[in-house]
């Protein structure tokens, strides 16, 4: 098989399987899991920068998306104008007495020498910056949660189109994984790693715990859209007559109130399918656009450039490259690519609810995905979440298919058979870790392996 | 006088005894990814998993000895069922190693692709024990639950503060001791334990006076199967079993390991009670413990804890944290490779 082929295929299996999802299942299902897949393909893009590009390893991907998350709900949602009056004054003083520690602390640090005088200085300025600062954060979140808890009790957002906050969560992560890669990036890989995997889980925790910022495990329901609702589709002329016109053969068997009726019925299902649609066309716009500019990078002098110093950071550095800001830069840009389907994923759900994040689905999920698709490689991740994220959610349906095969000959309330159906969901980590093990073992570059594009160049 | 005590001992209550135990588990965790690390050279994310698989082979046979009606009186019936536990952790961590890192071993594969390999083993092993047992909290520990309780001493000794023991505490602390004691002895004066630390320090010089380097590694595994086992069994026999809960242990141990330094069974150790303690002192609401030492006019308004007790797991991630980028060696001398 020639190497330019080889994509081709590859992306023809996966449409295929789409195919068969769509006749078998159904549409809905279908298209939920299309759109799932390219949020997933532009968080296994974002990994790919960092891992694929520059050799970081970074298992923080959780943290990232969740701050993308939040964004959501920061940008879209309506501000909480009593809780501004209520807390706003202390919170801003909070947050000065924190910048005013921090920078004291930091000038100290950098100011005296290394030794038990500066010790002496340290702990007291930390000590009293702290508990000023929770003095009054502690007023300023007491107030703010007290308003109105079962519905707002937090600051809100600023109520603008959620669609901004696609750029804002992108935003949100970089400027996170600048203030991160300045300091742990030093770290050899596998420290880098364990680092990285406690600052999400911190992510979250803060997430979850601070109530103020996005009601924490109360969850931010009902964000704003950026696609029309199915409701107003149903009653919408236009959508109605678009209906009509494309199932025309199909009515046309009927007359008078079962017409009606029949025609009731498409416009739910369509609605359904056709905001679902919009999800996909906005969603696969975002990816072309990321996946476009990845590989124009990657081809590009500074993809070059990165290459050369994940291959041997040595040698680049002796050639005059600045290993360090060049670590930083695309620790960034990966992290922001995360952030960016985080919030993605959060404006699907259209809510926030940090209780669902967790490592192995939002971390290591996603290095299954870049792994497996082939590290390096920009098509290649984007088929690894394709493949990945379908199979994650199939897996079940075809294990409990599979249970009910192999068990037809037990009788239907057979203790065995019925533990075996009840487990069949947790088939999908199983078989997460033999695909990843496999590929690993025995097509280490993954299923589109970066050599194609070496040579193809 | 009574004041003090009172304090001293709600301070024992809430603060010293579970810390003590919780210390020691994540101490025998620790332990374990130490030893990975020193001779396999890798962080091995998929510890905590074979932990709750070694964990869930105890409760099955826990469960078993029950239904058969044995059980060993005053003390958990898991104590019996855990040398079989052991025996099949063991056999899974060897069939592991032999199926999945020898090949990179071998290929003497950069330490980031063992990693990577080992999160592979977390999904599977994840997948396996949620398989079997399902994803629920199971609770297994019988017999019994208390060696003294609050109602009890306070009667005993007249003071307004209760202080309770729970026989798996006690349990945890003094098989944690014996394991240690005999894991030291085995590193210090076995040829086997000799070997192992040679061949951590310097691989190629352990190679070039004979050591069988399969031999280490299978020796490391065993021992590594043995002791996340206990580990697990005595947290599930302390708190209770549930998949995930064992899953999100793996950060903690790290944070022990590497606080203490990396590589060094003693710095494990020493690791796993600095984090024990952090978490539980750093989230404890120190009002009434003051209220006993401090005059009345003194008397703290507020709940007087650090961080709310939402964050006691992230105590242990921030601590790391922090240790990773002021002393990446870790408190006793780990190695950085």
């Amino acid at each position: 098989m020639t190497n330019s082929l080889r994509p081709v295929l590859a992306f023809s299996i996966m449409a295929i399987l789409f195919l068969l999802v769509g006749f078998m299942q159904s549409w809905s299902v279908a298209l939920a899991i299309f759109n799932l897949c390219l949020i997933s393909s532009i968080m296994t893009l974002g990994v790919n920068i960092q891992w694929g590009y520059a050799g970081l390893f970074n298992v923080g991907t959780m943290g990232f998306a969740a701050l993308g998350g939040l964004a959501a709900v920061l940008v879209s949602k309506d501000p909480v104008p009593e809780a501004w009056s209520a807390g706003g004054l202390n919170l801003l003083f909070a947050v000065l007495v924190a910048i005013a520690a921090v920078s004291a602390i930091v000038l100290i640090f950098r100011r005296m020498s290394k030794g038990p005088g500066r010790a002496l200085v340290l702990s007291p300025v930390i000590i009293i910056g702290y508990f000023l600062f929770r003095y009054f954060f502690d007023m300023a979140t007491q107030d703010i949660e007290a308003v109105n808890p079962a519905v707002t009790g937090y600051l809100g957002g600023l109520g603008l189109p959620i669609i901004l906050s696609w750029v804002v969560g992108g935003a949100f992560a970089a400027g996170a994984a600048w203030l991160i890669g300045k300091v742990v990036l030093g770290l050899r890989s596998d420290y880098l790693a364990i680092a990285t995997l406690g600052i999400a889980e911190i992510t979250i925790a803060i997430m979850k715990n601070e109530d103020w910022l996005a009601r924490g495990v109360k969850n931010v329901a009902g964000l704003p859209r950026p696609v029309p609702y199915e409701v107003d589709l149903q009653e919408a002329d236009w959508f109605i007559s678009l209906i009509e016109t494309l199932h025309s053969g199909t009515l046309s068997a009927f007359t008078g109130d079962d017409r009606v009726a029949q025609l009731a019925t498409l416009v739910m299902q369509s609605s359904s399918i056709f905001v679902k649609l919009c999800y996909s066309g906005l969603f696969l716009a975002v990816l072309l656009i990321i996946l476009t500019m990845s590989i124009k990078a990657l081809n590009s002098p500074w993809g070059r450039m990165m290459r050369a110093i994940r291959d041997n950071e040595t040698a680049a550095s002796a050639m005059g490259k600045n290993v360090t800001k060049r670590h930083l830069q695309v620790f960034i840009i990966g992290s922001a690519v995360v952030g960016i389907a985080g919030t993605m994923l959060t404006t699907l759900d259209g809510q926030l609810t940090p209780g669902s994040y967790n490592p192995l689905r939002f971390t290591f999920l996603i290095w299954v995905m870049v792994i497996v698709g082939g590290s390096g490689n920009n098509l290649g991740s984007v088929l690894g979440g394709f493949l990945i994220w379908f199979v994650w959610i199939e897996a079940e349906p075809v294990g409990v298919w599979l249970i009910e095969v192999s068990t037809t000959w037990m009788v239907e309330s057979n203790p065995v058979r019925l533990h075996l159906m009840e487990s069949a969901q947790h088939m999908r980590l199983f078989t997460m870790g033999l695909v990843l093990l496999l590929v690993m073992r025995f097509n280490p570059g993954g299923i589109l392996p970066e050599g194609i594009q070496k040579e193809r160049r | 006088m009574t004041d003090i005590l009172n304090a001293l001992v709600l301070f024992s209550n809430f603060v010293l005894i579970p810390s003590l135990a919780y210390g020691s588990q994540l101490a025998l965790g620790a332990l374990g990814v130490t030893l990975i690390y020193s001779i396999l050279r890798f962080a091995n994310f998929a510890h905590a998993d074979m932990m709750a698989f070694g964990t869930m082979v105890t409760v099955l046979g826990t469960w078993w000895l029950q239904s058969l009606g044995i059980s060993l009186g005053p003390l958990p019936t898991a104590l019996l069922a855990l040398p079989f536990a052991i025996l099949a952790a063991i056999g899974m961590s060897l069939l592991i190693d032999r199926s999945v890192y020898r090949f990179y071993r071998t290929k003497r594969s950069s330490p980031a692709i063992f990693v990577i390999a080992s999160t592979g083993v977390m999904f599977l092993l994840n997948g396996i024990v949620r398989f079997i047992i399902g994803p629920n909290d199971q609770r297994f520990a019988d017999g019994e639950r208390f060696i003294i309780r609050a109602r009890e001493f306070k009667t005993l000794t007249g003071l307004d503060e209760g202080l309770a023991i729970k026989v798996s505490q006690v349990l945890t602390v003094g098989i944690a001791v014996m394991l240690v004691i005999a894991l030291f002895m085995f590193l210090q004066k076995t040829r086997m334990g000799k070997a192992m630390r040679a061949y951590s320090d310097n691989e190629d010089l352990a190679l070039l006076s004979g050591i069988n380097p399969e031999r280490v590694v299978m020796i490391t595994w065993i021992i590594t199967a043995i002791l996340a086992t206990i580990a697990g069994t005595l947290y599930g026999l302390d708190k209770s079993f549930k998949p995930f809960t064992y899953f999100q242990l793996l950060l903690p141990f790290f944070a022990a390991a590497i606080v203490g330094g990396i590589g060094n069974p003693v710095g494990a150790i020493v690791g796993g009670f600095v984090i024990a303690f952090s978490e539980v002192m750093i989230t404890y609401a120190y009002k009434k413990f003051f209220m006993y030492l401090l005059p009345q006019s003194m008397a703290p308004e507020g709940m007087m804890q650090l961080l709310s007790t939402d964050y006691k797991f992230a105590v242990s991630f921030i601590i790391l944290v922090i240790v990773l980028l002021v002393k990446p060696t870790g408190l006793m001398k780990g190695k950085v490779v």
